[in-house]
């Protein structure tokens, strides 16, 4: 297994219990996309991928590399865009990725080809030196999304990476991603609360109040219904109330 | 280039060009002490008889002993702010950024403290000079000696400030900061008045100061800046950095879980 594994992951903060033995894999080169209600555990669940935090129950293990016993090798095979954006405002977006490339030890002519690389990938190019303030919400998304694939990750992990964004850039972005997934064997998890972001041969993670409910292909799960449908019947008899 | 010295080199340079654009910040550090300066010992300046003690040479006015207390007081502001700010909501991303970095973890907060402390140094830098144009000028050789102990200076007080960042859940607005931390740091130490003037109101707070290793950074400065070396001053500031980064590199252990508040 050289995408992505998490096994019998426990975490609680005190004594609520955030998430309660998740285990799933996702194979090399398939898009996951991971959905849940707000407060189902996705974020504390991408804290852990990304070792925010740790936890001494379970084992995560990022293309072959435990993330517990070897953080490193792990780390470095993980592309990173978080739900609150990172970018550095007042910086140009090539200084933004080349302060990146360089917390990978990437410098000089390296750096410079990955970045205009990452660029060209996300249509970014002519913006390379704007600065990120002056980019609509859209751009700065692709410009994190084109950051987190400069050192070349074989796992990219996304959490809830279309928030605030209009309908047109969001569907732009989902549309990459599922393309970066299928051209360059990337492995995917896009953690999310909206269906429409998600297509039917995509792998269908349901979390739910920190449990594992569905794992599997979204168009087998989801059947005759709609997605959304199916998704409010999973969770909605769980909690007795629309999620 | 090793990769842990690329890093290093991009988050100072980072640090650097956020302190550049950030024009409000730059001219709030200069005055800060300038007031200080001007103002505060000006006034003081009559009422504070200071002896000769070392390492001064001859007797000196109140606005001359006060220059390495501010130098220790921009240092001290720094520290407290860049590392605080990490815990803000908005530097959150950008620490969650420098966290997942494939380096290891307490190289990533030495960077950061290093690039705060080289920030600091440029301000104590341009307030000497301003202070210099105001007539209050050191010995020369003094300008070049005191950058190391600015260095080690900067470097303990940062790792204050990183320590409290992770320890503290209560700091997290910095009105808690100054009065709680920045306050009583630099009014009981040397900063402001010797140790013997404050002996001659109370011995206990001559303790306190005598403990306080904000006054061994200031002395160590002081000595310094008149090109001489102050061993005591220099082993205490060292002792209680080396203290302040180990409390700050338990305190990001991600297996204490500081960052999970904010997951």
């Amino acid at each position: 297994m050289t995408g992505l594994s998490v096994r019998n992951l426990d975490y609680s903060y005190g004594s609520r219990r955030a998430l309660d033995t998740v285990s799933f894999d996702v194979a090399p080169g398939r898009f996951a996309a991971l959905l849940g209600p707000n407060g189902a555990g996705k974020s504390t669940l991408f804290s852990l991928l990304t070792r925010l935090f740790t936890t001494r129950s379970g084992q995560i293990s990022v293309a072959g590399h435990d993330l517990s016993q070897n953080p490193r090798a792990a780390l470095a095979r993980i592309g990173v865009v978080f739900q609150q954006p990172t970018l550095d405002l007042d910086l140009s977006v090539m200084r933004n990725l080349t302060y990146f490339a360089a917390l990978h030890g990437l410098s000089g002519r390296t750096a410079h080809t990955r970045i205009a690389a990452a660029l060209e990938r996300l249509d970014l190019s002519e913006r390379a030196h704007e600065r990120a303030r002056d980019l609509n919400g859209g751009h700065r998304r692709r410009t994190e999304i084109a950051r987190a694939l400069i050192h070349d990750p074989s796992v990219l992990l996304l959490d809830e990476p279309t928030v605030g964004l209009d309908a047109a850039s969001r569907k732009a972005i989902t549309d990459h991603v599922h393309a970066l997934s299928r051209e360059r064997g990337l492995t995917v998890l896009w953690a999310t609360h909206l269906t429409d972001e998600i297509e039917d041969d995509d792998q269908l993670l349901i979390l739910h109040r920190g449990r594992l409910l569905q794992d599997g292909t979204a168009g087998a799960l989801r059947g005759a219904l709609p997605l959304r449908e199916h998704f409010l019947s999973q969770t909605s008899d769980k909690t007795g109330e629309p999620a | 280039m090793n990769a842990a010295l690329i890093a290093l080199r991009a988050i100072v340079l980072r640090e650097a060009l956020r302190f550049v654009r950030q024009r409000g910040r730059f001219v709030a550090a200069l005055v800060r002490p300038l007031i200080w300066l001007l103002v505060f010992a000006a006034g003081f300046r009559a009422a504070l008889g200071l002896s000769i003690t070392p390492p001064y040479q001859t007797y000196i006015t109140y606005e001359v002993y006060i220059v390495p207390g501010l130098c220790g007081m921009i240092a001290l502001f720094n520290g407290m702010q860049s590392s605080l700010s990490l815990v803000y909501d908005r530097e959150m991303g950008s620490m969650r950024l420098l966290l997942t970095s494939p380096l290891p973890r307490w190289w990533l907060l030495f960077c950061r403290l290093l690039a705060s402390t080289a920030i600091s140094i440029l301000q104590t830098y341009c307030f000497l000079a301003v202070a210099a144009a105001f007539g209050i000028q050191l010995p020369v050789w003094g300008y070049v000696a005191v950058l190391p102990a600015l260095v080690v200076a900067g470097i303990m007080l940062g790792a204050l400030g990183l320590a409290l960042s992770s320890l503290i859940r209560q700091l997290e607005n910095f009105a808690g900061v100054m009065n709680f931390v920045i306050f009583p740091m630099f009014f009981l130490s040397t900063a402001l008045y010797p140790l013997w003037k404050m002996a001659e109101s109370s011995t206990l707070l001559r303790d306190i100061c005598a403990l306080n290793p904000f006054t061994h950074a200031v002395e160590l400065i002081r000595f310094a800046l008149y090109g001489q070396f102050n061993g005591p001053a220099l082993g205490w500031t060292v002792l209680a950095g080396t203290v302040f980064l180990g409390l700050a590199f338990w305190g990001y252990d991600p297996a204490r879980g500081l960052l999970r508040r904010k997951g």
